[in-house]
């Protein structure tokens, strides 16, 4: 996989852009690019452990749903959750948004930047890549990151080390809270309807 | 029909008309950007703000808001004007100050709106973006920083041109208009985009740093590069025209015109002829017009008139024909062909004129729900047809095209390419309300009209009978009835000894070998080199001339620019020639030789377009055409000898045609 040229869906994935492009009514398969590229973007990661969209890529999925190149290049560059050159294993993109900061975003860059990783590049080792992006949609557990397909909530500048460290040392941590609490939820534990009426 | 009141003056707008519409017909001036009335609307400019009652108390995009009845438009308040002012100092945030050195300035949307509508200075005083220059071919040049986002070029390639090749990459602030991997743009009308940038960002490339547009002198002219007639301009200064660009006319180009219309003109001041030439001892000398004339002369002595013969190539205009006709009717010949392509039309049955004209108009085109294409050269034969044909199938029309698979820019059904698909054709179209077919001149071959002319296409208020013809001259010279049964086969099978060429370079001359030649034309082309002698004219835009569209429509161009050296008008060539012939042509000026053409057609006397009603064809006795369509032979950039000349075209051969990248940005890679 070279030049990416030979990029062919797998059986899987063959079946599910099937089943992504039947959503759509005839004629409006064009609609069914953004599942396509990001189901691509995910092959790809599988397939080559970094996820990202190469022009080969992004032709062979127009090609699919008939859909001019151009075109398809114009959604991929739109949305930045297409990465169009390759990043590093783990994409780290930390909320830099008004309540993610007020709530200390900066202590979370601060740990990123203290283990190396620069905004919009990737480390050396080829493992982190770092994006600061505005709002994940989690702001009642300010400051959030966003870790490949999982969201760290609640962070300090510790609990950010930590996650950074373990997924370096190829653990997973945890996903969500990292104080511990559900969700949302308050923290240490519900503060009315403290009862189950 | 929805009321409005627009400042005050009430105004009765058509249904669907857009605020902006309406505004307009109250004889409101509306400042805009991205909206243009021959592009989809896409309302991102901001620019034409007006206040609208009832509706949210902000002011709206009038481009996109739909005119309702009872509507209170305001377009002067203060409110309006301070939005005006805040657009624009948005919109000239990133735009650059360059306009001294810009090759828009002077004729820029930016400029003069900023200059009614802006506030006069900004109040941004950080960096300003700057943005890469996109290549997109030899013809369009960018300077993408100056790109205001209008996306009006995106619109364009999609909408009119069907090539789906440009776009927006990235967003918001760092949004660039870019063609696919900066390849050069393929369409045949891509130089119409320059026109559609409202700033300098598309601007020409063969002309960059020419001239500015005040310098100019405006000439309205005809476009002879294909029958379509296309409506330009001429912009010359001292003596050369630097520049074509379209003028407005709805039944004929729109505003668009063809790429070869726009940058073949720089082929005017190449190998030009501009002294006689006469072969002597096999070799073309320079000579005298009393020399040339005298050489014809001799060798017409004693020449009977069944000798003499006359072609008549693809950029004449009427005047020419009518002397050159006139010239060999005074010699005692009828001989004058100006089908060089092997159309059977013009001569029995398909004699009248109803069956050489594009029936439907080009206009009328847009009404068909169902076209027949015999021959798919279309985008190279007529571009600007296609995009009337792309319109009608937005509207719902279904294509058909019998012919080699090419890409049309607009969904097709090809029936493949052999004619007997004719007799077989869908029921979709057979069926249709307003079908239409066209059928390409090459391929106009008898057994082909009579088989086309069968279908029904001609109904109570529709003709869809129609002939695409790809030379200027070809409709006015069948009016004129210059043709010879059996056309140039039959002229190749009795060779005269006196053959007049009428800029004719495209065939094989090689049947007229033993024939004196006397070529009349501009350009030293492939003519020119087999005559024995050249008589040098003036091309197109260097004498007023009356050409005939495909239509039939008769449209007058006047002289930009005077031809070089020696060279004359064409039509006063033929005069004096017939003079020293011994042959009286009964006139001495344009106005007089105008008169007799009036005369003798009156359909050609004035401007406009004279009806022909359909004439059925006697269709008997045709055997069923098959075989294979007739292909274009001639590239679209080297059509004819002026094109051929043209170093702009050169380059579009070699950058579009070839795909090779030009040389600048070789080097750098």
């Amino acid at each position: 996989m070279s030049d990416f040229r030979d990029f062919r869906w797998t059986p899987e994935n063959a079946r599910e852009a099937e089943r992504i492009i039947a959503r759509y009514p005839k004629g409006r398969e064009a609609s069914a690019i953004m599942p396509l590229l990001w189901l691509a973007q995910n092959q790809m990661r599988d397939e080559t452990g970094i996820a990202w969209l190469p022009l080969p890529v992004i032709e062979y999925v127009a090609a699919q749903i008939g859909m001019p190149k151009i075109r398809a290049l114009e959604v991929a560059t739109f949305y930045t959750m297409y990465n169009l050159k390759p990043i590093g294993r783990f994409h780290v993109q930390v909320c830099g948004t008004t309540p993610c900061w007020l709530r200390g975003s900066d202590e979370v860059f601060r740990a990123c930047f203290d283990r190396g990783l620069k905004k919009g590049e990737t480390t050396p080792d080829g493992l982190f890549t770092l994006s600061e992006v505005e709002c994940l949609g989690a702001c009642a557990n300010a400051p959030v990151m966003q870790v490949n397909d999982d969201n760290y909530e609640d962070l300090s500048y510790e609990t950010t080390l930590a996650v950074l460290d373990a997924l370096a040392a190829g653990r997973t941590p945890k996903p969500g809270s990292q104080i511990g609490r559900t969700a949302s939820c308050p923290e240490g534990g519900p503060t009315t309807l403290k009862e189950l009426a | 029909m929805p009321k409005v009141t627009v400042d005050g003056i009430e105004v009765e707008v058509p249904a669907g008309a857009t605020v902006m519409q309406a505004c307009e017909m109250a004889g409101k001036e509306i400042p805009r950007f991205c909206y243009h009335e021959r592009l989809s609307i896409a309302g991102n400019c901001r620019m034409c703000l007006v206040e609208v009652s009832p509706g949210p108390p902000k002011p709206q995009a009038s481009c996109a808001l739909p005119a309702a009845e009872g509507q209170v438009i305001t377009t002067t308040s203060e409110k309006v004007r301070k939005a005006r002012e805040g657009v624009m100092e948005f919109l000239l945030i990133n735009h650059p100050l360059d306009c001294p050195i810009c090759d828009q300035g002077g004729e820029c949307d930016l400029q003069d709106q900023a200059m009614a509508y802006g506030r006069g200075y900004s109040r941004f005083a950080e960096n300003k973006r700057a943005v890469t220059e996109k290549y997109m071919g030899p013809l369009v040049k960018t300077v993408m920083t100056r790109c205001i986002h209008c996306t009006r070029c995106v619109r364009f390639a999609e909408e009119v041109a069907g090539v789906e090749e440009i776009g927006a990459l990235f967003r918001g602030e760092n949004m660039q208009i870019t063609s696919y991997l900066e390849q050069a743009v393929t369409s045949e009308v891509s130089g119409n985009i320059i026109d559609l940038c409202p700033v300098g960002a598309l601007t020409a490339k063969p002309t960059a740093f020419t001239a500015r547009p005040w310098e100019l002198t405006r000439t309205d002219t005809i476009d002879a590069m294909d029958a379509v007639g296309s409506n330009t301009v001429a912009h010359s200064r001292s003596g050369t025209v630097i520049r074509i660009t379209p003028r407005v006319n709805d039944d004929v180009n729109e505003e668009w015109i063809s790429d070869i219309a726009r940058f073949g003109v720089d082929g005017l001041r190449e190998r030009r002829l501009d002294r006689p030439w006469v072969r002597v001892d096999g070799r073309l000398r320079e000579a005298s017009w009393a020399a040339a004339f005298a050489s014809i002369a001799a060798r017409a002595e004693g020449v009977p008139g069944e000798r003499v013969a006359a072609l008549v190539g693809p950029m004449a205009a009427l005047e020419e024909m009518v002397a050159l006709r006139d010239l060999l009717t005074g010699l005692g010949a009828s001989r004058i062909e100006c089908r060089l392509d092997g159309s059977a039309v013009g001569e029995a049955p398909f004699a009248d004129r109803s069956h050489w004209r594009f029936n439907t108009t080009l206009a009328g085109l847009e009404q068909a729900d169902s076209i027949l294409l015999v021959g798919s050269a279309i985008r190279h034969d007529a571009p600007l047809v296609m995009t009337r044909i792309r319109k009608a199938v937005r509207a719902g029309a279904e294509l058909f095209v019998i012919g080699e698979e090419r890409e049309l820019g607009a969904p097709a059904t090809f029936l493949g390419d052999d004619l007997s698909a004719l007799a077989a054709l869908p029921e979709a179209f057979l069926r249709a309300e307003r079908p239409a077919a066209l059928v390409e001149s090459r391929n106009a071959r008898a057994e082909v009209l009579a088989a086309v002319a069968a279908l029904p296409l001609v109904r109570e208020g529709w003709n869809g009978f129609n002939l695409l013809h790809t030379d200027a001259s070809r409709v006015g010279a069948l009016e004129l009835g210059l043709v010879v049964p059996g056309g140039l086969s039959a002229l190749a099978a009795d060779p005269p000894e006196l053959l007049f060429l009428l800029g004719v370079d495209e065939i094989d001359l090689a049947p007229f070998a033993g024939a004196f030649k006397v070529y009349l034309g501009s350009h030293g082309d492939r003519g020119a080199a087999a005559a024995d002698v050249i008589l040098p004219a003036a091309a197109w835009l260097e004498k007023p001339g009356t050409f005939v569209n495909m239509e039939g429509r008769v449209q007058r161009s006047l002289r930009a620019v005077f031809p070089p050296g020696d060279a004359r008008e064409d039509w006063t060539i033929l005069r004096a020639l017939a003079d020293r012939l011994g042959v009286r042509l009964p006139y001495d000026d344009l106005a007089t030789l105008r008169r007799r053409i009036a005369h003798e057609w009156p359909q050609l006397g004035a401007e406009g377009l004279a009806p022909a009603p359909w004439v059925a064809p006697d269709v008997a006795g045709f055997g069923a055409p098959s075989g294979p369509t007739v292909r274009r032979s001639a590239g679209f950039y080297t059509a004819t000898p002026i094109l051929r000349a043209s170093p702009t075209m050169a380059a579009c051969v070699a950058e579009i045609v070839e795909g090779r990248k030009p040389q600048l940005l070789e080097a750098a890679a």
